[in-house]
């Protein structure tokens, strides 16, 4: 298994030579958003509305962190599940994300535009989210933030540890699993 | 008669709730570590040291091993000779929830109304209490932290009396295959067989506390636990979905009486964070 060492923002190059199964340590600055949050991105794209948030190249990460503890940037802070972000996930990648992290799958319409956009979804390990902790090196709400835990953070993160699971060609690392029924 | 002041209960569960949020139990981990043991795919093994190494993060730097704090499910055994004195029990129980969330750094994850305007109570609470009265003077407190990654991929199912065990293991194991990698494999499922509607629903959840390396003391579902976790651990899907013979980590079963006409069984689907801690006082 290949551990590539990657900086945001991610250029196409980068994200096209990405496989999907890489092991890939990510460094650099990404944006948390999960249900609350993409609704509301959502209804003001749909309604023609601009989003105060600038997603060109940008990487979403589908958390909600614990509040920091004493002296630390921030509590546990691992993926929650990407597929209810699926409805919300289309018009985002048209405003220039170029990648998601999160865990589990992804519905066919999302892995299809991920592939048309050359964009990448990485998964992280569900449920260690004292140990991801580690790997933030910064983060503060900017948006949102009367959502409280589903607030968008900004979040500077080293070395921070993803396995790729749908690449730029449309590869979903789900797609071939045995225990899958259809 | 004996008196218990409800500001003992509130913190009970206040200590309670950090314990179970910060330690992860120690049959979960035993259970992770014996998975490790036996599995041979390198991706499975490096997720599975992630998740133990988490857990040593978790205890020692007391931040939550998930996120996910959860809603709290508390269970209270009350024996009938106790006296609750000094308040609300159910005020009690939200102020001990409360301030754990409080200082614990602790995510709060409830909302106060489920399709109106979803706004977050801030808190944590309140609390999902069961409450059973028992024989003797004392109380059993356990605080139960549960995610929803998990919790949205469980089921229950009204089956025919007449239906038989074999179609029971194919609904628990289908539900195995629906959570898929969303539910944070390896999975732990509780299993409520029996009652009523909600009564299986409860048994199914009430399962979750029970040590995962304790099977039921009924043989014959002793015998259906080993056998449904034999035949999950060979579908393949491993931790994360990808791949590896640790699918669950434990199936715990409850079962009891029911009316002629039904079956109804309930899987609640869990992951391997299963979180839970319990106190006698």
């Amino acid at each position: 298994m290949k551990v590539l060492k990657l900086n945001m923002p991610l250029t196409k190059d980068v994200i096209a030579r990405l496989k999907v199964g890489d092991e890939v340590l990510l460094s650099g600055f990404l944006f948390t958003a999960r249900d609350a949050a993409h609704k509301r991105l959502y209804d003001l794209i749909k309604n023609g509305k601009p989003i105060p948030l600038n997603l060109k190249d940008a990487v979403i990460y589908y958390a909600g962190p614990t509040p920091p503890p004493p002296r630390r940037v921030i509590g546990s802070c691992g993926p929650t599940t990407s597929s209810r972000m699926d409805p919300f996930t289309l018009p985002l990648l048209k405003l220039g994300l170029c990648g998601m992290i999160g865990k589990g799958e992804r519905s066919e319409e999302v892995r299809r535009a991920i592939k048309k956009y050359g964009c990448v979804y990485f998964l992280a390990i569900g449920g260690i989210g004292a140990l991801l902790s580690t790997r933030v090196k910064m983060a503060k709400p900017i948006l949102f933030n009367e959502l409280g835990p589903e607030a968008v953070y900004k979040m500077e993160v080293k070395d921070f540890p993803l396995i790729v699971g749908i690449d730029s060609k449309g590869n979903d690392i789900y797609a071939k699993t045995k225990w899958k029924t259809k | 008669m004996r008196e218990i002041d409800v500001s003992k209960i509130r913190d009970t569960i206040r200590d309670l709730c950090l314990k179970a949020n910060f330690e992860l139990r120690e049959d979960i981990l035993r259970a992770l570590k014996s998975g490790l043991s036996r599995e041979s795919e390198p991706r499975a093994r490096k997720i599975l040291k992630a998740l133990i190494e988490n857990a040593r993060i978790a205890r020692r730097h007391r931040i939550a091993i998930c996120q996910d704090t959860g809603i709290l499910t508390v269970h209270l055994e009350i024996g009938q000779n106790v006296v609750l004195v000094g308040g609300s029990l159910a005020g009690a129980i939200d102020k001990g929830v409360e301030e754990a969330y409080r200082v614990g750094c602790l995510r709060k994850s409830v909302i106060g109304d489920a399709i109106s305007s979803r706004e977050n109570t801030g808190t944590n609470t309140p609390a999902v209490s069961y409450i059973d009265i028992v024989d003797g003077d004392r109380v059993r407190i356990t605080v139960s932290p549960k995610g929803f990654g998990s919790e949205n991929k469980s089921v229950i199912k009204m089956f025919r009396p007449t239906d038989s065990t074999e179609n029971i293991k194919e609904f628990i194991i289908e539900a195995v295959k629906m959570a898929g990698a969303d539910a944070c494999p390896p999975l732990v499922l509780g299993v409520g067989i029996g009652g009523t509607f909600e009564k299986a629903a409860y048994l199914a959840k009430k399962a979750l506390l029970r040590p995962i390396d304790k099977r039921n003391p009924k043989k014959h579902i002793g015998k259906l636990e080993r056998e449904l976790i034999k035949d999950i651990n060979s579908l393949g899907m491993g931790p994360m979905g990808l791949g590896g013979k640790t699918t669950v980590l434990g199936v715990n079963i409850l079962e009891t009486h029911t009316h002629i006409a039904g079956l109804p069984v309930a899987v609640n689907v869990s992951c391997h964070a299963t979180r839970s801690a319990e106190k006698v006082i």
